[in-house]
């Protein structure tokens, strides 16, 4: 516990490099890895959208763009799905809201390591710009898919893009590692030492529970990414052999021998599977949050939420091997990973009937945020559903590489993860910019995109079930695939609807930034510390002082206490417990 | 707002569901001794999923509706949880996710701890930017050495897997573009590849399986039907991925003897 939490490690910077670019400000760096985040976001959608588009109409040339040739729709893919995993889903829920947030809902000044803080933003800032990089260079960017799988990833000769754009790929990704590693490290250390007094672990908000288990997960797993894809970069351009056994690429029998493919795999997927939960347990957090304060209701089942917070992080990390029951590796391991990933379902089970149970004899506020949130639940529900499916090995005979697996994720890491975004944006936009969101746009862009995800990824289970490979970026091969083209079309009518209204909540985004009308300190009557603060908070967060945490993080409707809310900071009276 | 929520989510629910119960769309014809099991377990594995869905999506439109801010008249219950219902939750979720994985195990055994049958018919696979060649060792009942430097794409078949000609063994192997099976044999795999992943995916064999360069995979599977089975690629393998596919043709054990003879004259 901290006791210097009243000492601010730097004061507030006064030019505007210093405060807007390279700020040392926790806050500052949050807004920044969001607005990255954005950029970020819309770029990938981009890229989907362009896949959706060649999917129906596979001639058709697209201004900007051309014809998309089949090696063009493979680089989309692998593009999509690197930027959304590691530029989105990694960067706004944890490293753009955690750094935000984390410091002020413990009741710190800051993070602990303000400039390991502002070099993890830059870093990252870097690793984006090199892989965008991939799209300007000679042979474009790399077709092997965002999994990278070797030895395609690890042979230049091997497909268009798999030249000087695959490096540039695994370069951005070890360089986003090194970020990564350095964020966890400061979240981690600015959960355990710098909690305000009287915040005790089992008074932390669940955000912070999230951000904190999130951030040990990066720790452990980017180290072992960043190792794999230095060992690959060696193979593609040193001639090691550690992914690359003898290979002969259209005749040509290539230097290496004795690698093994399924190295890289093991080393991807130990990253890999630990990433899906990086991208969703921050949401889960938000999730809490949010519809505890909006049902106006304590969370239900508290310690179980961390708990089974804690058991999705420990079992996240047991589970890689489900990712290749097809791969070659021994059968015998597949029931051990595919038991394991069957228990990794208990938890989130836990955590949806929690999220239930709170809205159960509730008094429900339906805010933007809050549709966001019950929207992540709906989703999250759906997209889980079908991982029982996929952690059957024998199910995996027909599922694996289909459709069924893309739908899966996208529900559950993709649009889950993006819906508990939205419900972040939404529930602290006015404690950001000192400005309420419109309510109005905020509700048509809830409705629309709910609906359209669904329409876009549901319809992805029934296609997988019928056999429809994934990454095929052209379906005239296959003669089965012919008759569920329509399928494909309904899809791609549902993305440009989905997508055309994501311009909304960036217009509502900037417009209310400046036009919004002024929010109060605490506009949502909630219950943590940033709702005790100044809207938009000092640099300092708390304005000189230290708040003294007295109560639990979701005291709402207590019998007998004045109001039905009692912040954390509130002082104990007979009332609230 | 309540009420919007209780439609649209019980409307996602019902046109979800509808689609997976109608079998509009589902799994392809299955023509292989373990395409029942399989599908049986995906049945169960769908009913199951398919009853918590409903439910727990059911129960957030309802209370979504039901519980909305209706001012005074609304009455929150200040609860924290409750323990027994969790620990039972959590028990009931556990016993049926470990149950149905187990209950999947035993057609996994089947399919992937025990080796072919003596007697089942051995077929060489071999994957490569973008095509399935398909070897069986000819009257010998050996396959032949094959070279890596003898790889020939453009030549095709025996030219294309790169087989060595100077090994008595190789000499009556037929190397060929499509799969012929006789029908209700077992079919002793060695799935190869060439240059980089594949992944030998004949749905209607509900059969999928990577081919990994450097290793030899073993793998077998027993058609029951005669006919014409598309053979795809699932491991995403290059800018032909899309059309790196192949045909299986299923047929009397006479047709497969007389097509393998024919195959074995013309290589004299």
């Amino acid at each position: 516990m901290a006791t210097t939490a009243t000492v601010h490690a730097h004061a507030a910077p006064q030019g505007f490099i210093r405060k807007y670019i390279f700020s040392l400000d926790h806050k500052v760096i949050g807004i920044q890895y969001y607005f990255l985040a954005l950029v970020a976001v819309f770029v990938g959608m981009f890229l989907s959208l362009l896949m959706r588009i060649h999917l129906i109409w596979p001639t058709a040339v697209l201004p900007l763009v051309g014809e998309i040739k089949p090696e063009t729709y493979l680089s989309l893919l692998t593009m999509h799905g690197t930027i959304m995993v590691f530029f989105v889903l990694t960067t706004a829920p944890q490293s753009g809201f955690g750094n935000y947030f984390l410091p002020i809902q413990i009741g710190a000044p800051d993070m602990a390591f303000p400039v390991l803080n502002m070099l993890s933003f830059w870093i990252t800032f870097l690793a984006f710009v090199a892989m965008i990089a991939a799209f300007f260079v000679s042979g474009g960017a790399p077709l092997h898919g965002w999994t990278g799988y070797a030895p395609l990833s690890a042979l230049p000769s091997a497909g268009p893009g798999e030249q000087l754009g695959a490096d540039l790929w695994v370069i951005s990704i070890a360089i986003f590692c090194v970020a990564s590693l350095m964020g966890a490290l400061n979240f981690i250390t600015t959960l355990l030492d710098l909690r305000a007094k009287g915040m005790t672990l089992f008074r932390l908000p669940l955000t912070c529970w999230a951000w904190f288990v999130t951030a040990i997960l990066g720790l452990l797993a980017f180290g072992v990414l960043l190792s794999a894809g230095i060992l690959l970069l060696l193979d593609r351009n040193l001639g090691t052999s550690f992914y690359v056994p003898l290979v002969v690429v259209n005749g040509q029998v290539m230097g290496h021998k004795g690698g093994s493919p399924l190295l890289w795999q093991h080393l991807f997927w130990f990253f890999g599977h630990p990433e899906v939960y990086i991208a969703i347990l921050p949401g889960m957090g938000v999730a809490s949050q949010v519809l505890s304060t909006f049902a106006r209701k304590p969370i239900f089942g508290y310690k179980a939420m961390v708990y089974a917070i804690m058991a999705i992080g420990l079992l996240g990390f047991m589970v890689w091997g489900h990712h290749m029951f097809m791969s070659g590796m021994s059968p015998y391991s597949a029931f051990a990973f595919s038991i394991m990933t069957m228990a990794i379902g208990v938890p989130s089970a836990i955590k949806t009937f929690n999220w239930l149970g709170t809205l159960h004899k509730a008094r429900i506020r339906f805010h933007s945020p809050m549709l966001f949130a019950i929207g992540f639940v709906s989703l999250f529900v759906s997209g889980g559903l079908s991982g029982p499916f996929l952690a059957q090995p024998v199910l995996d005979i027909p599922l694996h590489d289909t459709y069924f697996v893309v739908g899966h994720f996208h529900l559950i890491m993709g649009v889950a993860a993006i819906f508990g975004i939205f419900a972040a944006t939404y529930y602290w936009f006015p404690k950001m910019f000192g400005r309420m969101m419109n309510e109005s746009l905020g509700r048509i862009h809830f409705w629309i995109t709910l609906i359209g995800t669904y329409a876009i990824f549901m319809p992805m289970h029934y296609l997988g079930m019928a056999g429809h490979p994934r990454r095929y970026s052209q379906l005239t091969e296959l003669a089965y695939l012919h008759d569920l083209i329509p399928v494909q079309q309904f899809m791609t009518y549902a993305a440009f609807i989905t997508i055309g209204i994501q311009f909304v909540f960036v217009f509502n985004l900037f417009w209310s930034m400046f036009k919004g009308p002024k929010a109060s300190d605490n506009p949502w009557e909630a219950t943590t510390l940033e709702w005790t603060t100044a809207t938009p908070p000092p640099h300092d967060n708390f304005g000189g002082h230290t708040p003294v945490v007295n109560h639990g993080p979701y005291e709402y409707s207590v019998p007998g206490a004045p109001r039905d809310y009692v912040m954390q900071t509130d002082p104990v009276t007979a009332a609230a417990h | 707002m309540g009420l919007a929520l209780l439609v649209v989510i019980w409307l996602i629910t019902f046109f979800s569901t509808y689609f997976f119960a109608a079998k509009t769309w589902w799994l392809p014809h299955g023509a292989s001794t373990s395409a029942p099991w399989i599908d049986h377990q995906f049945g169960l594995t769908y009913i199951a999923m398919g009853v918590v869905f409903v439910a727990a999506q059911g129960a957030l439109g309802l209370f979504a509706w039901q519980y909305r801010d209706r001012g005074s008249a609304s009455k929150v219950e200040y609860s924290h949880g409750n323990t027994k219902m969790e620990v039972l939750w959590t028990a009931l979720t556990a016993i049926l996710f470990i149950g149905l994985n187990l209950m999947g195990s035993k057609v996994w055994a089947d399919e992937r701890f025990e080796p072919a049958k003596a007697d089942a018919v051995p077929v060489e696979v071999t994957g490569m930017q973008f095509a399935w060649y398909f070897r069986y060792p000819g009257p010998d009942g050996k396959f032949g050495g094959t070279n890596p430097k003898l790889v020939d794409p453009s030549a095709g078949n025996e030219a294309a897997i790169g087989l060595d000609t100077s090994d008595p063994a190789a000499k009556d192997d037929v190397v060929a573009g499509t799969m012929y099976l006789p029908v209700n044999r077992e079919v002793n795999l060695t799935l190869r590849a060439q240059d980089v992943i594949h992944s030998f995916f004949v749905p209607s064999m509900r059969f999928k399986q990577d081919a990994v360069p450097g290793l030899a995979i073993h793998m077998h599977f027993t058609p029951i039907e005669t006919g014409d089975y598309e053979i795809a690629c699932a491991e995403l393998c290059g800018l032909g991925h899309y059309k790196m596919h192949g045909m299986l043709k299923v047929v009397s054990q006479d047709d497969f003897d007389k097509w393998l003879a024919s195959r074995e004259a013309e290589k004299q």
